[in-house]
């Protein structure tokens, strides 16, 4: 599909990683918590290890919601771009197929936000 | 012609009271809402000012084209001439 | 007495109208048309006959001056008595004026935008009677960016977050969602345009921006806006009018116009109704005396008013927008999250958010029974309880924006209001994420409009806002610190209120 034009139409993608110099935009969001009004958009270099984002992080983000403390890792779960996702904390976010603009959500069950509501 | 409601939405002016008193003769369906600064008239099908009607009850000649100082808004297709402004659905 | 005879007409106002306007009017003859007006052709559309546009309201360049400079002097006689008589005092509360920052913020350069490229409609269309109508709308358009700017002007002697929205308006992440949406409106043809801004905004959303905005003016005593709102509200049922007359006109001359209308129409009703989200806010949370909710607003000026006119539009083949189910399906969560999104960032704004009352959630209660005690309470009352504690929340991070409408994309799913939507595309290799399906249907067909989008938190990461750090960005924005954004408790313009109202109950005693 293209846009109807009086000439030709192509321009180059103004978010393409190339500037971002060198990061990627990861964008993170904890499900349930709508308290928190949207996903959270990051640059992070490919090389982050995975477990610096729950331990760096998501805490300054996240930390001031109640159910925070509570949160049991072990029972998460995630989606990375629409698919399930296992995050290994060792390896580099880049090397477990987290790319440019991907979306990685997460569910930490029975937390469901103030009173329930899902905020 | 259907019976879906048009509507005219007009300030409120010093013309107010004669326009409106006009419309209420003239469109015997019409129903009045009045609001702060504001007043709606709905109306089943078509909803017409005539220039004479409005005319009578301010005192002076009033020209139809005067309603562009009363209008906020409008529902329906306009048709006007030097003697009428009307709104209706086909 | 006598009866008032009829005014002597040598030509009745449809003659002098055609003779005025078409009759002014030709072909050129030493250079082709086509390459007088290079830009009516290439969006598909065809038009057999310009003369058989007709313009209903039939307005000539002489009557058109003497009633516009009629609404003038009687405008600017007001606002400048309402300026020498300090009105602001008549105000019911100052949180109310952060509505009036988001329409100089976010309106008023539409109003300019639009005084731009209705001039350059009334050039490219071949039609003579459209011409004059576009003209007249361009000059209508200039005239309302003006009143309003003076207008406010007076509200920044006083108050915060006025002194700068020009400059803002390029660069506050809020402020691209007006930008953007308008840019895509005049880098479209002149038809798109038309089917954009005067049908689908001018006709169909227009009350959802104009009566909110007015009669939260009339209710709260800003008699400043109320009557540079109905000052232009009367050129705007000139703009419905041409709008709805564009509409009629295209769909009347080839039948091979209603698909290309009918995609026109879905994306401009969406396009144009995420906008009015902002409004949505504005009617729900920041007026203290309030007009309606915006349910009541939707449910009144789209549904009942939008359905007339479709009904009255499907004798062409043209059906309701594609979207429009999913607009009425949030007409009870929409202004919640809005609010939402503005109260996480009102450390990054150039007007102030604060905790709603016990009053304010018991009004919300009432219109939202189905979903406000659910599920928008319970945040108000964490974030109300957060703030009494010293820690009123702020988001610390950027947030996820919508490529097509470029909101926060704080949108839930049209069927589920505890899931935030999310939606995506690949194109050329690169992922674009959308708030809705509406958004990405905009995206989809045309994506190398979209690709170009000027998304500011991707800017911010880009390094093109001043800096790394929020501060940087905020002096970017030429945004008063500490004055103009964080909570209206404790802000000067709180602080200044206060001592007002005290000075005038010592007074009253």
């Amino acid at each position: 599909m293209s846009v109807t034009a009086i000439g030709d139409y192509r321009f180059a993608p103004r978010d393409a990683q190339a500037n971002f110099h060198g990061n990627i935009v990861v964008y993170l969001h904890w499900e349930g918590h709508n308290s928190f009004c949207a996903a959270l958009a990051f640059p992070l270099p490919p090389d982050m290890p995975f477990g610096a984002i729950l331990s760096d992080l998501l805490p300054t983000c996240y930390g001031s919601h109640p159910d925070w403390a509570k949160i049991d890792w072990n029972a998460a779960t995630w989606t990375l771009d629409g698919a399930p996702f296992t995050p290994d904390p060792a390896r580099a976010i880049g090397a477990q197929g987290i790319g440019h603009k991907s979306l990685l959500r997460f569910w930490t069950p029975g937390l469901d936000g103030v009173g329930g509501s899902r905020s | 012609m259907t019976t879906r409601d048009v509507s005219l939405t007009l300030n409120v002016t010093p013309e107010s009271p004669a326009l409106v008193a006009a419309i209420e003769a003239d469109n015997p369906q019409a129903r009045i809402s009045r609001f702060p600064s504001m007043i709606k008239i709905d109306c089943p099908g078509r909803l017409v000012v005539h220039r004479q009607s409005v005319s009578e009850r301010l005192g002076r000649e009033w020209e139809v084209q005067e309603m562009q100082l009363q209008m906020i808004s409008l529902s329906g297709n306009l048709d006007e001439d030097d003697d009428f402004f009307a709104v209706a659905w086909r | 007495m006598n009866a008032p005879t009829p005014p002597r007409r040598k030509l009745s106002l449809k003659q002098r109208h055609a003779l005025l306007t078409r009759g002014l009017g030709w072909d050129t003859t030493y250079q082709p048309m086509d390459k007088v007006f290079p830009y009516d052709r290439f969006e598909g559309i065809r038009i057999h006959d310009w003369d058989a546009w007709e313009d209903p309201f039939r307005l000539t360049m002489d009557s058109y001056w003497k009633i516009q400079a009629e609404k003038e002097r009687k405008l600017y006689a007001v606002i400048d008595s309402f300026a020498q008589n300090n009105g602001q005092f008549g105000l019911t509360d100052a949180r109310y004026l952060n509505a009036v920052k988001l329409f100089l913020q976010g309106v008023t350069p539409l109003e300019y935008m639009a005084h731009r490229h209705f001039a350059h409609v009334a050039r490219h269309l071949r039609g003579v009677g459209p011409r004059v109508a576009a003209q007249m709308q361009s000059i209508d358009e200039l005239r309302h960016a003006q009143t309003q700017i003076h207008t406010i002007s007076h509200y920044n002697k006083y108050f915060d977050g006025f002194h700068d929205w020009r400059h803002m308006y390029d660069r506050v992440w809020y402020l691209s969602v007006p930008k953007s949406f308008f840019e895509d409106a005049v880098t479209a043809g002149p038809f798109e345009f038309l089917i954009a801004v005067s049908f689908a905004f001018e006709y169909v959303l227009t009350n959802l921006l104009f009566v909110p905005f007015m009669s939260g003016a009339a209710y709260n005593g800003d008699l400043a806006t109320v009557t540079f709102g109905f000052s232009a509200q009367s050129d705007e049922s000139r703009h419905m009018t041409f709008g709805l007359e564009v509409m009629k006109f295209l769909l009347e001359q080839d039948e091979a116009n209603v698909p290309i209308i009918q995609r026109w129409i879905d994306k401009w009703f969406w396009r144009g109704y995420r906008l009015l989200s902002l409004v949505s806010m504005m009617m729900d949370y920041m007026l203290p005396k309030k007009v309606m909710s915006w349910a009541e607003a939707w449910e009144m000026y789209y549904e009942e008013s939008g359905g007339a006119l479709f009904a009255d539009l499907a004798r062409y083949g043209i059906r309701p927008p594609k979207h429009a189910g999913v607009a009425t399906k949030e007409k009870t969560r929409l202004s919640h999250e809005v609010w939402c999104i503005f109260y996480n960032y009102t450390h990054a704004a150039a007007f102030h958010t604060w905790d709603v009352d016990t009053e304010h959630k018991d009004w919300l209660a009432q219109k939202y029974p189905d979903t406000f005690d659910r599920l928008y309470r319970p945040r108000l009352d964490l974030w109300a309880e957060q703030a009494a504690s010293g820690q009123r929340f702020y988001n610390n991070a950027l947030p996820q924006l919508c490529t097509t409408c470029q909101i926060p994309m704080g949108f839930t799913e049209p069927d589920d209001p505890t899931t935030i939507c999310f939606r995506n595309t690949e194109f050329a290799g690169e992922r674009y994420h959308f708030c809705s399906d509406g958004c990405k249907d905009v995206f989809d067909p045309e994506p190398q409009k979209y690709v170009q989008s000027w998304l500011p938190v991707h800017q911010i990461f880009q390094g093109h806002c001043g800096g790394a750090g929020m501060e940087d960005v905020l002096r970017w924005y030429n945004l008063n610190v500490g004055v103009d954004n964080m909570d209206y408790a404790g802000s000067p313009e709180h602080r200044q209120w206060v001592d007002w109202m005290r000075g005038r109950r010592i007074a009253a005693e």
